[in-house]
Order: C-alpha cells, then sequence, then structure tokens
C-alpha cells in the first residue's frame, strides 16, 4: 500500500481543531503518528499516511485547505 | 577499508544496519553513518591519509565505503588558493577560496556522488538514479558511466539546454514533463518501489558523508588547522552539515587540535529559508517556492535545514540573505580579482563574505574560507546583463580609437 511520510504545521487558530482525526474519517487513509511537539500556540506532527496514492493526495490537499501547512518529510528530491 | 558501525537515527538514537535505508522506522529521523571512531584512532594519522591518493579517498577511513573498489573520476583535492586580490577588495588579509569548480564534472557533487555509487555497487544495485536541475545530474550521470551501471537522471523538461547536454553526454538523461514538485513526487514515487540506488534517498545517508571531505581538505591544505570562519552556500544544508561534522571529527581524533569555526549560511533571496530561519531565530526553517537565478541552490524544503540553522547557532555563525542583484556582483568580484568564475551559489558566498566583513562579523585578520562549490559555465545565462565587450573592426586605428581610446578616456 503506498505511503507518505509527512509534517504537518499547525497556526495558533488550528491548535484546537482534530485534523489528523477528521483526515481519517473523511479520507481512506491510515494515519500514524511518530513525533509531535504542539503547545497552545503552535504545534508540528509527523505522521505516516497510509492509502491509494489519490486517496492521500486528496487528503493532503484537505489539511492545506484547513490552513495547515502539509510538508514532505524527506525534503525535496531534485536538487541541484 | 570502512570504519561503519551503524546508521544511527540523528532524532532518537536508534542503531539500525548498514543498508540502503534512509529514516528511522519509528520517529522518522534521518539516518546519519556512525563509525567505529576507536578503531579509526588506533590507525588514522596525518602521514596515513598523506600516503593515500589525491582524491577523497584518502579519507577512506572516515568514509562509508572502500576506496578498493571506489567508482573514481578524481573528486576532491581541489585547489585551496590564497585570495590576496579579493582580500585587499574587501578587506581581509587572510582569505582563501575553496575552489571545488575543479573537480571531474565541475561542482562538490563529485565528491558525493563518488561515495554514492561506490556504495551502491557495494549493495549489489544496478541503477543508480537522481533528479537535478544541473550538478548533481551530471555527477551522477558521470559516475554511472564510470562504473557500468544503468543510470537514470531525471530532469525537468524545460530546463536550460546547456545543462541537458552537460549530462546527457554521459547518456541515460529522462527529461520529465512537469514543474519541480512534479519531479520531486514522480522520484518519491519511483525511489518506494523500484530497486534502484538513488543518490539522495535511499543512498542520502552514505552520499551526504561524501561532503564531509570538503572539511577534512579544508584543514589539511590550511596546515592542519581548522579556519575561523567557512561560508557555505546552502540548498538542502547536507552540504553545511558535513563540513562541520568533518572538522569536528578531525579535532576528536586529533588530527587538528580543535575545531572552533564559525560556519556561516549563504543563501540567495529568492530561497533562503534557512538563513531566513537563523534571522529569525526559528530552529525550523518554513519551506517556500524558490525563485531565484541561484538554481543550485532552488531548494525549497531543505531538508538538513534544521540542523544547519543548529550547527550556525552553535557554532557563532551566522545566516545571511543575498539579494538576487548581488549574486551576479558576487560572481564578477571573484571572477576580476582571482581569475575564478564561479556558479551563482559562489556569489552567493561571495556576496554574503562582503556583507559579513562590513558588518564586522568577519575581522581584518581572520582567517576565512569562501566555498565555491561549482563553476560558472553552467549558469552562463546568470552573467548575461552584467558582461560587458568592446568590439572593433579589424584595424589598429579601429583597437586605438575604441580600446585604447575607452582605457584612457
Amino acid at each position: 500500500m503506498p505511503f507518505r511520510r509527512v509534517k504537518f504545521v499547525f497556526k495558533t487558530e488550528k491548535i484546537q481543531s482534530p485534523v489528523i482525526y477528521e483526515l481519517g474519517h473523511k479520507f481512506e487513509v491510515v494515519t500514524n503518528i511518530r513525533r509531535a511537539d504542539i503547545d497552545s500556540e503552535n504545534g508540528w506532527v509527523i505522521l505516516e499516511i497510509e492509502g491509494s496514492v489519490d486517496e492521500i493526495e486528496r487528503g493532503l490537499e484537505w489539511v492545506k485547505e484547513q490552513g495547515s501547512e502539509v510538508h514532505s518529510l524527506d525534503g525535496d528530491i531534485l536538487a541541484g | 577499508m570502512p570504519n561503519v558501525q551503524s546508521l544511527r537515527c540523528k532524532e532518537c538514537g536508534r542503531d539500525y544496519p548498514e543498508e540502503p535505508i534512509y529514516v528511522c522506522d519509528f520517529c522518522f529521523g534521518p539516518l546519519e553513518v556512525n563509525y567505529d571512531y576507536d578503531e579509526i584512532a588506533k590507525t588514522l594519522s596525518r602521514e596515513s591519509i598523506q600516503d593515500g591518493p589525491l582524491t577523497i579517498w584518502r579519507y577512506d577511513q572516515l568514509l562509508p565505503a572502500s576506496r578498493d573498489n571506489a567508482v573514481n573520476i578524481g573528486a576532491g583535492m581541489t585547489p585551496l588558493l590564497k585570495a590576496d586580490n579579493l582580500g585587499r577588495e574587501l578587506g581581509l588579509n587572510n582569505l582563501w577560496i575553496k575552489n571545488d569548480a575543479a573537480n571531474p564534472t565541475h561542482s562538490f557533487k563529485d565528491r558525493v556522488v563518488s561515495v554514492a555509487s561506490t556504495k551502491a555497487i557495494e549493495f549489489d544495485f544496478d541503477t543508480i538514479a537522481c533528479a537535478s536541475t544541473g550538478n548533481l545530474a551530471g555527477a551522477t550521470a558521470a559516475h554511472g558511466a564510470k562504473a557500468g551501471m544503468n543510470t537514470m537522471v531525471f530532469i525537468p523538461a524545460d530546463l536550460e539546454s546547456g545543462k541537458v547536454l552537460g549530462a546527457a553526454i554521459f547518456g541515460s538523461v529522462v527529461l520529465v514533463n512537469g514543474n519541480y514538485d512534479d519531479v520531486n513526487r514522480l522520484c518519491s514515487e519511483l525511489g518506494d518501489d523500484r530497486r534502484w540506488a538513488f543518490v539522495n534517498i535511499n543512498m542520502r545517508p552514505y552520499y551526504s558523508e561524501g561532503s564531509k571531505s570538503l572539511g577534512y581538505e579544508l584543514a589539511e591544505q590550511l596546515g592542519w588547522h581548522a579556519p575561523q570562519h567557512v561560508i557555505v552556500p546552502v540548498a538542502s544544508g547536507s552540504l553545511f552539515t558535513k563540513v562541520y561534522k568533518g572538522l569536528n571529527e578531525f579535532a576528536s581524533l586529533g588530527i587538528i587540535d580543535s575545531a572552533d569555526t564559525k560556519m556561516h549560511i549563504a543563501q540567495p533571496f529568492g530561497c533562503s529559508p534557512v538563513a531566513k530561519a537563523f534571522v529569525e531565530k526559528q530552529a525550523h526553517p518554513k519551506p517556500v517556492v524558490p525563485d531565484t537565478i541561484a538554481k543550485s541552490l532552488a531548494i525549497g524544503s531543505p531538508a538538513d535545514g534544521y540542523y544547519s540553522v543548529s550547527i550556525a547557532n552553535k557554532t557563532g555563525g551566522t545566516g545571511t540573505i543575498v539579494p538576487e542583484s548581488e549574486i551576479a556582483e558576487g560572481m564578477k568580484l571573484l571572477a576580476e580579482t582571482e581569475g575564478i568564475f564561479t556558479e551563482t551559489a559562489g556569489g552567493v558566498v561571495i556576496s554574503t563574505l562582503r556583507r559579513l566583513v562590513r558588518e564586522g562579523v568577519i575581522g581584518p585578520d581572520q582567517e576565512t574560507v569562501a566555498l565555491i562549490t561549482g563553476t560558472g559555465l553552467k549558469t552562463l545565462e546568470a552573467i548575461a546583463d552584467s558582461v560587458e565587450t568592446v568590439t572593433i573592426d579589424p584595424t589598429v586605428r579601429s583597437f586605438d580609437d575604441v580600446v585604447t581610446g575607452a582605457a584612457v578616456g
């Protein structure tokens, strides 16, 4: 099953939102959190998302639409 | 002989066997090569290094692959040149230029790919791959050719033809219709399901170790000591962290007395997530969409950005954001004073150096090294508007009128 390792960065106004819970319910993906650092103002979560390529892409797009940043954990592969 | 003990997670410290893996299964932290330094200390000395070949492989005790089977087209031991003319211009009495444009494919990427391709063969891969907009493409294609491996070099289809041809001459270039994100995503997917040695994915822990050789060479060529300042162009941040690691390994092994080098980050305005994080006192760089003429630094999501910011802070270094307009200025300044034609990344370095001197960060007598990581011949378009020429008729009179007249008048 395809998977992506990603990092979500939450702004203050999104700290209280259950973004990862909703991601797992709105889309057919399995989320698996590995590291996180969240306080009352900022937060980031590193997690693995498993599912079909399309469903992962749709899910990550939805997370962005919710106002959170989505970064690939591997950084850019394309190098100079 | 390699003295690798394990791959170790930079975040949680968990050890893994020496395999083509790059991320910790538990915390997703990056893996780094961990050596048996006690074993290395028994035999490594200045003399043992000096007895080695005039390539990066003279440091093979501190590299994760054996020089016996190295894919070697001559990477490393590039000139370290005393830059008195540029120093005079800037007010520095002890300035050095490390010219890595003198590598076989004209950039520091030969160091990392030499190690990655050697390791790929040790792991029995028959295909080596990368995604690149320039230097990495040429280095991978050349080493793949030398190694006799299948080679897959992915390049965005709209890249300048000079860069495409510079890699395609070695064979095996694949042009991808799409933007940077499309190429990143494609290569991420290919890296997941093909048994390829992807130099900066599954080979990344080994590949990146090749950059340490730059740190070793600085120390050796300066007469076995670390400089007070190093200015490093930052893209992913890998080079920055590995120059630091190389100097510190030498110090902890007693090859040099100490490594108190201040590490300075140099980035262009159009892609400066790491320098910006340093300036804004943030630990984690925020990814950006690159828009810079310094294409070899155009990494918007730098994998080693966090570690680079940490090292700059720890060493008393800095982070400098160079205006795009100053990149060509830096290139010209280096060319006109030292006879070195650098790529745009070098323009960023020289302009950073100039700013650090003006700001008093670097004192007149402090030993400083500026890293020039590639040649300007690959990025001619960057200086097309900055370089002036004169044209004359094929007569002495025209020469006297235009050239001598221009010189006198």
